[in-house]
C-alpha cells in the first residue's frame, strides 16, 4: 500500500515544476541556449552523469509504502532468531533484535527500537486476518526493498569493511566446550567463505564479475544511445558511434559516456560485492554502513532542493515587489529582510527545532510512526532553513528589479499602458530568472553542508533519519577508540564529497552559461 | 622620409579561434609624420579601435597579430619583448579612450594616479613627482591644479576626467598619442574644449595624433590627414582638404551625403543599403561591393589595389583604374543619385526650390563663398516649409515641473530637491516637429518623460487636446496611452530579449485591447513590420538577431501600432552610425509625412535638428532658454548659451565654421542652480544683473523667443 508522506508529495511537486520548467525552457531561446552551452560544457554533462545517480537513488527512496504481511508471517515472530527468514517485515523484525540487545543508551538507536517493538506487536495480530492482504505498519521504501538484502545483514557491532571478523574481541565457546577471547566470524559479511584467507582472491573474482556485468550492462546503454542518435540525426550507426569516438560531437557524448562507465562499473561491483561482504563496514549496532550512506542520500537531495522551493516564492515574489514598486513597499520588505538576516541563523533554526521537537513529545498520538515524525521534523528543517536563506536571493532580485523598472523597454510597456503585474510577468520576471537559476544551484551544495553541520550539533534531522550529518555525528565518539573506527565517517566523506562536487561543478557551468557578462565576452 | 614617425605596413590582426578567425584588421597599411594628425574614420564595427589596439599590442586575449609590420621611428614594434613594450606603451606611445567615467580609478586620488604615469616613465623625487602632477594638470586646462590633484575622479566632470586622462597620456611626453574617440561621451560644448585642447598641446610638444573617430565634423576641424577604413581594411587615404573636396571611394561618398543638415531638409538622406559584413568570412574583391551603387563584375574577383586620383589621396576602388576621366562620370552620375530621391519624394513645387537651393548651394561651396552666401542659399529652402507648419495646437506645456526629492539620513527627509525640469512651456503643432535641444543633463529626456507620466510632473500643466494630463488620475491616463508614444535611445535596451519581435511590437495593441483576436493581432504586427521595412518574417525572431538600426525600426513599429498623434523621440538616432542615422531619419520623416505624426524631438545634435526640425527649443538647466522656428534658431541665434552651443557643433564645411565661443567650466548641478539667469556664471557676456533674477523671456518675432537680459528688441 504506497503512502505518501509530505516531503515525497513535495518532491512530486519539485518534479513536475522541473518538468513544467523544462518545457517553457525548450520554448524560449534565451533559456534553452544557456542550458545546451550547459550540455555542450564536458564538465557540465559528467557531473550531471553523476548526480543523475544520486537523483535516482534519492527518487527510489522517495516512493515509500506498507509491505504487504504474507499470509505465512504470524507463526514467524514467535519463532523469532537470530537465523535469516524469507519474508520481508520478518526480516526487520531479526534486525531489530540485536539492536534491542546492544544498547539501548544510544539515542539513535531508541528509535529503531521503537520501531522494532511495534512491529512486534503488530505482526502478532494479523493472524486471524487471513482472508484479505494486510499491510504491515512499517514504512519502507523501493530503494529499502532493492537493498533488503544489506539492510538484513546485520552483525553484532562494528566490523571493518571487508572484513570477515567483528572488529572487537568476544569471549568464543569452541565446539570442545572451551571459552576463549578472539574476534568471532561475522554472521553475513564473508559467511560464505571456508576459510577466511581466501578473502583476497575471493573479493577479485566477484569485483571482476561485477565489472565485466558493469561492462555488460553499459555497452547495452551506449548502443541504444548511439543507435537513437543515429536515428534521430539521420546517420548511419558507425558514422555516430565513430564520431563519438572521435569526440566530434556537439554534445560531449565521450564524456558523458565516460562517466557513465565509471559510474556503471563502480555500481555494479559494489552491488556484486556488498552481496556478500560489508563493504564499508558496520557500525556500532552492526549496521551496514553502506546502506546508511545510500540511505542519506534522499536526505541530503531533499534538504538542497526542497529548501530552495520553499524559499523561492517569498524570495522572488518580495525581491521584485520591492525594486520594481519602491517607495512604502520597498520599505517594508527591506525592513523585513534586513531584520530576519541579523537574526543568527543557527539561533533560528535550534529554536525552531526544538519547539517541534517538544510538539512532537507532546502529540505523539498525532504521529503513525516514526518515519512521519523523522519526515516531518526533515520537512521543518527545510522550512526554516529556507526562511534563513531567502534574503540573499530577495537582495538581489530586488537591486536587479530596481534597475530593470529603468529600463528602456519597462518605460515603453508603461508607456503603452500594459499594468504593472503584467510589466512584472513579462519583462520583469523572465530578466531575472537567471539570477534565480544561479543561485538555486550554487546553494545547493551548501545546504547539503549545512544539514551535515547541524545534524551534528543535534539540531538537523532527526537521529533516526539516515544521514550523513547523523553518521558524522555518531564517528565522532568511535574516532576516539583505539584502534580508530574510520569507516562511517570515511563514507559519509565520500559520498557528500562526490555529490557537493558535483553540485559545484555543475554550479560553475551553469553559472557562466547564464551570467550575461560572461557570454557577452565569449 | 625621415620625418616619418610611425610606419604601418600590411599589419593584419585576428581575433577568435583559429579556424574561423575574426579578421579585425586585415593589411591595413599607414603613416604618420612628426606633429601631424591623422584620423582613422569608420563606423563601427569596422575594425578602427582593433587597429589601434593592436598598435599598442594590446588586443584581448583571444587576439593575436598575424603579420605586418610596425614601425616606431626605428624600432620594429612587433618584434619587441613585453617587457620593452610596456616601456613604449605610455612612454613613446600614448592612448586615450572613449569613456572617461571607466577609465579612472574611482578609488585613488587623480594626482595619484597621473603620478604613477609620471614615475613609471621618469625617475623623480617624490616632490618633484608633485610638481610634475600639477604642471601636466595645468597643460591640460584644468583650473586649480594643484587643489584637483587631491580629488576623487567621481569629484570632476567628464570634460575634466577626458583632461585628466590625457594628462596622464602625456605624462611619458609621447610621441604619438593615439586617442580612440576622445570625445564621443562628451557634449559638444566639452568636446569643442578637449579638441581645442588636443590641437594646442599637439602645436607646444609636436607630438603626432592617431585621431580615431565616426565623426566626419571633428575629422574635418581637428586632422591633417584621414584614413577610412571599412570592414578592416583602409579603403581610401587622403588630406582632409581634399577629401572634403572630392572624396574618392564611393564609401566616403556615402558618408558624406548622408550626414543630415539644413539644405538637405527637402529631400531623402542618401542612405547605404546593408551593414557591415562581419569579419569572420574570407574576402574576395572589394568588401563594399554588395553595398555599392557602382558596383561592377571586377570589383568581386580580386582584391582591389591602390589606385591614385590625385597626389596625396589613395583609394582602393576600381572605378579609378582607367584614370580619373572615368571616375568624373561616376561622380557625375552619383550627384544627381542623390537628388534624385528628393525630386521623386517631395511636392513638386518644392522641388524647384529644393533644386534651386541645392544649386546656389552647389555654387556657394564651389567658389569657396562665405558662410552668409551659403546661408543665404539654404534661408529659402527653410522659409519654403514654413507655411505648411501650421496647424493647431496639439500638445502644450506650461510651467512644467519635474522635481525630485533629495533624501538624507535615517528618516528619509527630504534635504532638498533636484529641480530636472523647472518651469517649462512648449507648444507642438500638429503634424509637426519640435526638437528639444540641450546638452546631457539640462532635463530634456526628463521632459519627454514628464508628457508621457513616465515620471509624474510635480507642478505645471501638460495640455493635450484641452485635456491636462499631469492632473489627471492615474486610471484616466490609459486613455491617452494610445496618443503619446516614445522612442528611445538605445535601440539595445529598449526591447526585452526575451521577447519576439512580433510579442514586441504587439505589446501595445494587447495591453490597450485595440485589435481582438490573436489573428488579427498578427495581421497587424506584420502590417506594421511592413512599414517601418523590416518585414514580417522578422516576427518570429528575438531582438538580438537585429542590428542597431533595424531594431530602432521594431522600436518605432512598437510606437506605430497603437496609431499615436504625437511621438517623443528620445535621442533615436545617437546610438547609431551616421547611415544607418540617415535611414532612421528618413523613415521618421515619411512617416510624418504620410501619417501626419507630430514629433516631439529630443536631442544633442544640431545636424539633424536643422535637418529635421520645424521648431527648435532650446533647453539650459530645466528651463527653455530660446525657442523658434528652426531657420530662427539655427541661424539667428540670440541667447548666448544658443550661440555657444552652435558655434561648438564641428563642420565639414570650412565656409560653414564659425569662430567657437568657449564656454568654461561645466554645468551646474540642477540641485543648486545658480541665482539669477543659470547660464550667467559661464556666460562671455554677463552682466552683474544677470546674477539677480531669472530673465523674462524677450519676443523677438512672433515664434522666436529668448530669455537673457542682453537682447534689446
Amino acid at each position: 500500500m504506497p503512502v505518501i508522506l509530505i516531503t515525497d508529495a513535495l518532491i512530486f511537486v519539485l518534479i513536475a515544476v522541473g518538468i513544467g520548467f523544462g518545457l517553457y525552457a525548450a520554448r524560449h531561446e534565451h533559456l534553452r541556449g544557456p542550458w545546451r552551452q550547459v550540455g555542450r560544457s564536458p564538465v557540465g554533462v559528467a557531473a550531471l552523469v553523476v548526480i543523475v545517480f544520486y537523483v535516482g537513488v534519492g527518487l527510489l527512496d522517495s516512493l515509500h509504502f506498507h509491505p504487504l504481511i504474507e499470509p505465512v508471517a504470524p507463526a514467524a515472530p514467535a519463532a523469532s532468531s537470530a537465523q535469516a527468514d524469507q519474508s520481508a517485515d520478518e526480516k526487520t523484525d531479526a534486525v531489530a533484535q540485536p539492536v534491542a540487545a546492544t544498547s539501548t543508551s544510544d539515542q539513535a538507536m531508541s528509535g529503531q527500537d521503537a520501531t522494532a517493538d511495534e512491529q512486534d506487536s503488530f505482526a502478532a495480530t494479523p493472524a486471524s486476518v487471513l482472508a484479505e492482504p494486510t499491510y504491515s505498519t512499517q514504512i519502507i521504501s523501493v530503494l529499502d526493498l532493492w537493498l533488503s538484502g544489506l539492510r538484513e545483514r546485520q552483525e553484532k557491532t562494528f566490523s571493518a569493511p571487508f572484513a570477515t571478523q567483528l572488529f572487537v574481541k568476544e569471549a568464543i565457546e569452541q565446539p570442545d566446550g572451551s571459552v576463549i577471547r578472539g574476534y568471532p566470524r561475522l554472521e553475513h559479511g564473508g559467511a560464505h567463505l571456508d576459510d577466511p584467507s581466501q578473502r583476497g582472491v575471493d573479493i577479485l573474482l566477484r569485483g571482476l564479475f561485477g565489472l565485466v556485468k558493469g561492462l555488460i550492462a553499459w555497452t547495452a546503454l551506449m548502443v541504444t544511445l548511439i543507435a537513437v542518435l543515429a536515428w534521430r540525426g539521420r546517420q548511419s550507426f558507425n558514422d555516430r558511434a565513430s564520431a563519438i569516438w572521435r569526440g566530434e560531437t556537439e554534445t560531449p557524448w565521450r564524456v558523458a559516456l565516460s562517466a557513465l562507465a565509471l559510474m556503471l562499473v563502480l555500481s555494479f561491483v559494489a552491488a556484486e560485492l556488498a552481496a556478500s561482504y560489508h563493504i564499508l563496514g558496520t557500525d556500532k549496532v552492526g549496521e551496514d554502513v553502506f546502506y546508511q550512506s545510500l540511505k542519506s542520500i534522499r536526505t541530503g537531495l531533499v534538504i538542497g532542493t526542497l529548501t530552495t522551493l520553499v524559499m523561492l516564492p517569498a524570495a522572488v515574489i518580495l525581491g521584485i515587489m520591492a525594486g520594481y514598486f519602491g517607495g512604502r513597499t520597498d520599505d517594508v520588505i527591506q525592513y523585513l529582510y534586513t531584520t530576519l538576516s541579523s537574526i543568527p541563523g543557527v539561533l533560528l533554526i535550534a529554536a525552531a527545532i526544538l519547539m517541534l521537537q517538544v510538539y512532537m513529545t507532546n502529540n505523539a498520538e498525532q504521529f503513525q510512526s516514526l518515519v512521519e515524525r523523522a519526515d516531518l521534523r526533515l520537512l521543518f528543517l527545510c522550512i526554516i532553513l529556507g526562511v534563513t536563506s531567502w534574503t540573499g536571493l530577495c537582495r538581489l532580485l530586488r537591486g536587479e528589479s530596481l534597475k530593470l523598472r529603468e529600463a528602456d523597454y519597462v518605460q515603453a510597456a508603461r508607456s503603452l499602458g500594459v499594468r504593472s503585474s503584467t510589466v512584472i510577468g513579462r519583462h520583469i520576471l523572465p530578466n531575472v530568472l537567471h539570477i534565480v537559476m544561479i543561485t538555486v544551484v550554487l546553494d545547493f551544495s551548501g545546504l547539503v553542508l549545512a544539514e551535515a553541520v547541524l545534524s551534528y550539533v543535534n539540531i538537523g534531522v532527526d537521529p533516526t533519519m539516515n544521514s550523513w550529518g547523523n553518521m558524522i555525528n555518531s564517528a565522532r565518539l568511535e574516532l576516539a577508540r583505539d584502534p580508530v573506527v574510520w569507516w562511517s565517517l570515511a563514507a559519509a566523506f565520500v559520498f557528500m564529497f562526490t555529490l557537493v562536487l558535483a553540485a559545484n561543478l555543475l554550479a560553475d557551468v551553469v553559472r557562466d552559461a547564464f551570467d550575461p557578462r560572461l557570454r557577452s565576452a565569449s | 622620409m625621415s620625418d616619418v614617425l610611425l610606419h604601418v605596413s600590411n599589419l593584419t590582426a585576428e581575433l577568435g579561434n583559429s579556424e574561423r578567425p575574426v579578421r579585425v584588421c586585415d593589411g591595413v597599411g599607414f603613416s604618420i609624420r612628426r606633429g601631424e594628425t591623422l584620423a582613422l574614420l569608420g563606423e563601427s564595427g569596422c575594425g578602427k579601435s582593433m587597429t589601434a589596439l593592436t598598435l599598442m599590442r594590446l588586443l584581448p586575449l583571444s587576439g593575436r597579430i598575424a603579420g605586418g609590420s610596425v614601425q616606431l621611428d626605428d624600432t620594429e614594434l612587433l618584434s619587441l619583448t613585453e617587457r620593452e613594450m610596456r616601456g613604449v606603451r605610455g612612454g613613446r606611445m600614448a592612448m586615450i579612450f572613449q569613456e572617461p567615467q571607466t577609465s579612472l580609478n574611482p578609488v585613488l586620488k587623480v594626482g595619484d594616479q597621473i603620478a604613477e604615469a609620471v614615475r613609471l616613465h621618469k625617475r623623480l623625487a617624490k616632490a618633484e613627482v608633485a610638481e610634475r602632477v600639477v604642471e601636466l594638470l595645468r597643460a591640460v586646462g584644468i583650473p586649480d591644479p594643484a587643489r584637483r590633484a587631491g580629488e576623487f575622479p567621481h569629484q570632476l566632470s567628464g570634460g575634466m576626467k577626458q583632461r585628466v586622462m590625457i594628462a596622464m597620456a602625456l605624462a611619458g611626453d609621447p610621441e604619438l598619442l593615439i586617442a580612440d574617440e576622445p570625445t564621443t561621451a562628451l557634449d559638444v560644448t566639452i568636446q569643442a574644449q578637449v579638441l581645442q585642447l588636443l590641437k594646442g598641446l599637439q602645436a607646444q610638444t609636436g607630438m603626432a595624433v592617431l585621431l580615431i573617430t565616426h565623426d566626419l565634423g571633428v575629422v574635418a576641424e581637428t586632422a591633417d590627414r584621414l584614413a577610412v577604413m571599412y570592414a578592416g581594411q583602409i579603403v581610401e587615404e587622403a588630406s582632409v582638404d581634399a577629401f572634403f573636396a572630392a572624396p574618392a571611394h564611393p564609401y566616403s561618398r556615402k558618408l558624406l551625403e548622408s550626414v543630415p543638415s539644413a539644405s538637405k531638409r527637402r529631400g531623402e538622406l542618401a542612405v547605404i543599403p546593408g551593414r557591415v559584413p562581419p569579419l569572420d568570412q574570407p574576402f574576395s574583391g572589394c568588401r563594399f561591393a554588395d553595398r555599392c551603387s557602382q558596383v561592377m563584375p571586377a570589383c568581386r574577383e580580386a582584391p582591389i589595389a591602390w589606385f591614385q586620383p590625385n597626389p596625396g589621396q589613395q583609394v582602393r576602388c576600381l572605378l579609378w583604374a582607367e584614370g580619373p576621366a572615368q571616375f568624373r562620370e561616376g561622380e557625375a552620375s552619383a550627384a544627381v543619385g542623390t537628388v534624385e530621391p528628393s525630386l521623386s519624394s517631395a511636392q513638386p513645387e518644392t522641388a524647384a526650390v529644393e533644386l534651386a537651393a541645392a544649386g546656389v548651394k552647389a555654387q556657394a561651396e564651389a567658389s569657396g563663398a562665405t558662410r552668409l552666401e551659403a546661408k543665404a542659399a539654404s534661408a529659402p529652402a527653410r522659409s519654403a516649409t514654413a507655411p505648411t507648419a501650421e496647424g493647431q495646437t496639439l500638445l502644450a506645456t506650461a510651467g512644467l515641473q519635474v522635481h525630485f526629492p533629495i533624501q538624507r539620513g535615517l528618516f528619509r527627509s527630504t534635504v532638498g530637491h533636484v529641480k530636472a525640469v523647472d518651469g517649462v512651456d512648449l507648444c507642438l503643432k500638429a503634424g509637426q516637429t519640435l526638437a528639444l535641444v540641450g546638452e546631457s543633463g539640462c532635463g530634456k529626456t526628463t521632459v519627454g518623460k514628464a508628457i508621457l507620466r513616465l515620471e509624474l510632473p510635480t507642478g505645471g500643466q501638460v495640455r493635450y487636446n484641452g485635456v491636462d494630463l499631469a492632473s489627471i488620475r492615474a486610471g484616466q491616463m490609459r486613455r491617452y496611452r494610445k496618443d503619446l508614444q516614445i522612442i528611445f535611445q538605445d535601440p539595445f535596451a529598449s526591447m526585452n530579449p526575451r521577447m519576439l519581435v512580433g510579442d514586441i511590437v504587439g505589446e501595445g495593441l494587447q495591453s490597450l485591447g485595440l485589435e481582438k483576436g490573436r489573428a488579427a493581432q498578427r495581421r497587424r504586427v506584420a502590417a506594421l513590420l511592413e512599414q517601418v521595412g523590416i518585414g514580417e518574417q522578422a516576427m518570429n525572431r528575438y531582438p538580438h538577431e537585429f542590428s542597431g538600426g533595424q531594431r530602432q525600426r521594431i522600436c518605432i513599429a512598437r510606437a506605430l501600432a497603437v496609431e499615436p498623434k504625437l511621438i517623443v523621440c528620445d535621442e533615436p538616432t545617437s546610438a547609431l552610425d551616421v547611415s544607418v542615422q540617415a535611414q532612421i531619419l528618413n523613415l521618421l520623416k515619411r512617416l510624418q509625412d504620410d501619417l501626419g505624426l507630430s514629433y516631439l524631438f529630443i536631442t544633442h545634435d544640431i545636424s539633424v535638428v536643422a535637418y529635421l526640425a520645424h521648431e527648435v527649443a532650446v533647453m539650459y538647466l530645466g528651463r527653455i532658454v530660446e525657442q523658434g522656428t528652426a531657420a530662427e534658431v539655427l541661424d539667428e541665434p540670440r541667447h548666448p548659451y544658443t550661440q555657444a552651443l552652435l558655434s561648438a557643433v564641428p563642420m565639414m564645411d570650412k565656409a560653414e565654421r564659425r569662430q567657437i565661443i568657449r564656454l568654461e567650466g561645466d554645468m551646474p548641478s540642477p540641485a543648486a542652480p545658480p541665482t539669477g539667469c543659470h547660464f550667467h556664471p559661464r556666460c562671455p557676456q554677463a552682466i552683474a544683473d544677470c546674477a539677480l533674477t531669472y530673465p523674462q523671456p524677450v519676443q523677438l518675432s512672433k515664434t522666436h523667443s529668448a530669455r537673457c537680459l542682453r537682447i534689446e528688441t
